[in-house]
């Protein structure tokens, strides 16, 4: 807060019922990623980086894991004085009844007494399922320098994609924002929305307090506080982001998002050490490699046991490989065990599932990729 | 509060391992790649519920201070609990002054402030693990006056040459404390792990400096083994001694074997460490890897085999690692063979491409020095 008057809140409330099984009892930003992360761990990190110290995390789905998760602000560095992360789910109040979060908008307009008691000049607004790195006291430089009401991160997609994602259509010089488009047919721009969003405070006060009493709105800022914005003639910008930044709201894209992580030239980077992502610190072992392992084209982290092959995969902290094992373009979760001689390939494998001997799951020339959320009994 | 505080102690000058102690403290060489030799006996107290904790450092304490820190990685009650970090006067290593005892009667004041009614010494330079907890019941149960930590070997010949061992009677009782002379190979090395009731220490300290200005604890509770009721304890499991270069390499290697590291580690007993964000350590497509232990944020293109590799080393292209111990963020640079070395940190091997020692007699090479 003393650095740039900046307070931000993750939007963090969803399911992402499109990951199935994956969160049935956990929310999506709790899902785990890159071996040793779990996806939130993503914003978090970037705030910490971005000398941002007040965090508010939005909860709402199965939200027991998430909330003790990221209240330990510890992990993040995020616990000096002045600083912390505060567990926020939708609660009853002394002049309102208890009441879901009706939208990303509404999220925000039942926390502005917890925005209101640190006084901020400005709001970032963050979504807690996005994979990204990315320094927010750049992005609030720009604002400053734009003289904007309200800025939004834009990352330029293939215009043939265009049409999957929130466009923003911009002047071209300056990257005024002129029109914000909810996944237009012909869309005359590549810019799509990242959900981060930089709000002056009080401007963003004023109009979510009257979108609260609007019947017909959604109570989304995509939908309704951008537009009236702009229909207002309000000063929006575009605030380009270039690097890595994956949205993984299917297995296909979690797997992709994993193994984007093996390609040499990758740009998320996990391993550099100006800009580290911080996670929940783990008593594991460094990782064990047999005398029979095979390893080419890895991502392995600690606690990790492997005495088969492993060949294009991703292995989560304490995935054990036993001897024979093959697990070929695969993603192994936390706690994952693969038991001699079977065969993994194209698979997803949830948290701490167990795949008996010789079994054989997932297939080299599936079109999607199978997800394993029950344990596998052993082939004799 | 818990019966007994702990004491972590440091060596004294009649260990010495080559090259590594050169930087730092034996506390703070780094093991098995993601840990430090103290994070052993710091752990098992911890996880022992001892949560009062006095580290003793001498002689270059800056790693050990910076990995130590608050104590709070190792899990210690953050408001009942507290670790002490406690200096004596930088004495050089091979001073005859250099003894526990001067240690503890410069810090006489912090150890009369514990209230605790026993004291357990750990030493910073032995890895094993072990429950205080019920080593204290056994104590107070046998009704000795000292317990006395040993393990019993059979290499004592060629190895724990700088560890004192035990005279036993039948009964466990202690009859002598002695230097080993490799003379026999069946040998009850002492641990240097002490359990006593604090005003028995204390009055041993304050007896041992006025007898002896060169006396170390050892040899006050060796002096009065025939006064008082002196008991060993036997230790099953892993134990390794760190009080030479050899056995810092050798305690390494046997643990790149798992059904050694599983007699020293229980998921029951996690050892605590500082840990450093580090990200997964990514293999490529040339990578080669046998029998080895790898801590996080490494890239391994090369081939390794039967070594450690500690956290964010970089292996290259057709760099060979054999039967060796790489330290952090060591660089093994390409076509670079390295076999039966010790590699400490940051270390860059780059222009030599032969970097080969005897297996009998590993090479160690300096910390970030260029090759």
């Amino acid at each position: 807060m003393k650095q740039n008057s900046m307070l931000a809140m993750i939007l963090a409330g969803g399911r992402g019922s499109r990951l199935h099984d994956l969160t049935n009892k956990v929310a999506k930003p709790a899902v785990s990623y890159g071996g040793k992360y779990r996806i939130v761990d993503f914003p978090l990190s970037n705030c910490a980086n971005s000398g941002i110290d007040v965090v508010g995390v939005l909860t709402q789905y199965e939200s027991v894991l998430l909330n003790s998760y990221v209240a330990a602000g510890g992990r993040w560095g995020l616990d000096a004085k002045d600083s912390g992360v505060y567990v926020l789910p939708p609660r009853e109040k002394a002049d309102a009844g208890l009441d879901v979060y009706r939208g990303t908008a509404d999220a925000i307009s039942q926390n502005i007494d917890f925005i209101d008691s640190f006084a901020p000049e400005y709001l970032l607004i963050l979504s807690g399922d996005h994979i990204y790195k990315m320094n927010y006291a750049k992005m609030l430089a720009f604002h400053k320098e734009c003289k904007a009401d309200a800025t939004i991160a834009v990352i330029e997609v293939p215009m043939k994609e265009a049409s999957r994602f929130g466009i923003m259509n911009t002047d071209g010089e300056t990257d005024q924002i002129v029109e914000f488009e909810e996944k237009p047919a012909q869309p005359k721009s590549n810019l799509a929305s990242m959900g981060i969003y930089i709000f002056n405070w009080k401007l963003l006060r004023k109009l979510l307090l009257a979108d609260m009493k609007d019947p017909n709105s959604n109570h989304d800022f995509g939908k309704d506080i951008i537009p009236t914005l702009l229909n207002d003639g309000k000063r929006l910008f575009a605030y380009r982001f270039k690097g890595y930044w994956k949205d993984v709201g299917t297995i296909d894209s979690l797997w992709e998002a994993n193994m984007d992580l093996l390609s040499p030239d990758n740009e998320l980077d996990l391993s550099d050490p100006t800009w580290k992502i911080y996670t929940e610190d783990v008593s594991a072992l460094p990782h064990y490699i047999g005398a029979e392992a095979d390893i080419k084209n890895a991502y392995i982290t600690q606690g990790c046991v492997i005495e088969g092959e492993v060949k294009n995969s991703v292995l989560f902290t304490g995935a054990k490989v036993g001897a024979g094992a093959k697990i070929i373009d695969s993603v192994l979760m936390p706690g994952v065990v693969v038991e001699e001689g079977a065969v993994v390939n194209r698979a997803l494998v949830a948290n701490d599932i167990h795949i008996g001997k010789n079994a054989v799951v997932g297939s080299a020339d599936s079109e999607h990729i199978e997800l394993v959320a029950k344990r596998v009994k052993g082939a004799e | 509060m818990y019966k007994a505080f702990g004491i972590v102690n440091s060596s004294s000058k009649n260990i010495w391992v080559e090259g590594l102690q050169d930087y730092r403290p034996i506390g703070a060489f780094s093991f098995l790649g993601r840990y430090r030799v103290i994070d052993f006996p710091i752990s098992n107290m911890s996880n022992s519920g001892i949560d009062r904790i006095q580290v003793y450092v001498n002689n270059k304490p800056r790693s050990l201070v910076e990995h130590v820190g608050t104590g709070r990685h190792y899990n210690i009650n953050s408001k009942s609990g507290k670790m002490q970090i406690l200096f004596s006067e930088a004495r050089a290593r091979d001073d005859i002054y250099n003894t526990d005892i001067a240690a503890y009667i410069e810090n006489m004041e912090c150890i009369d402030r514990m209230h605790h009614p026993y004291v357990v010494i750990a030493p910073n330079y032995m890895v094993y693990s072990i429950d205080f907890s019920k080593l204290i019941e056994q104590h107070i149960e046998s009704g000795a006056d000292i317990t006395l930590l040993y393990h019993a070997v059979d290499n004592a010949k060629e190895a724990f040459l700088s560890c004192n061992i035990l005279e036993l009677n039948k009964q466990k009782g202690v009859l002598s404390i002695n230097g080993n002379h490799g003379n026999a190979k069946n040998r009850n090395i002492f641990m240097d792990t002490y359990v006593m009731k604090k005003e028995l220490f204390v009055e041993l300290v304050n007896k041992a400096y006025k007898i002896s200005s060169a006396y170390t604890l050892a040899d006050i509770v060796k002096a009065e083994c025939a006064e008082l009721d002196v008991r060993g304890v036997p230790h099953r499991g892993y134990f390794a001694s760190i009080t030479d270069f050899k056995s810092y390499y050798d305690a390494n290697m046997q643990l790149i074997d798992i059904k050694n590291a599983q007699t020293l580690f229980d998921e029951e007993w996690p050892v605590y460490t500082r840990t450093n964000n580090s990200s997964p350590t990514h293999y490529f497509n040339t990578a080669e890897i046998k029998t080895s232990v790898v801590s996080n944020g490494c890239c391994i293109e090369g081939t390794v085999e039967n070594s450690i590799i500690g956290r964010g080393c970089i292996i290259k292209k057709g760099a060979v690692v054999k039967n060796s111990v790489i330290l952090a963020g060591a660089v093994i640079g390409e076509d670079v063979h390295v076999e039966n070395y010790v590699v400490d940190k940051r270390a860059q091997i780059t222009h030599v491409k032969e970097v080969v020692a005897q297996p009998e007699q590993p090479g160690y090479i300096k910390r970030e020095d260029t090759l």
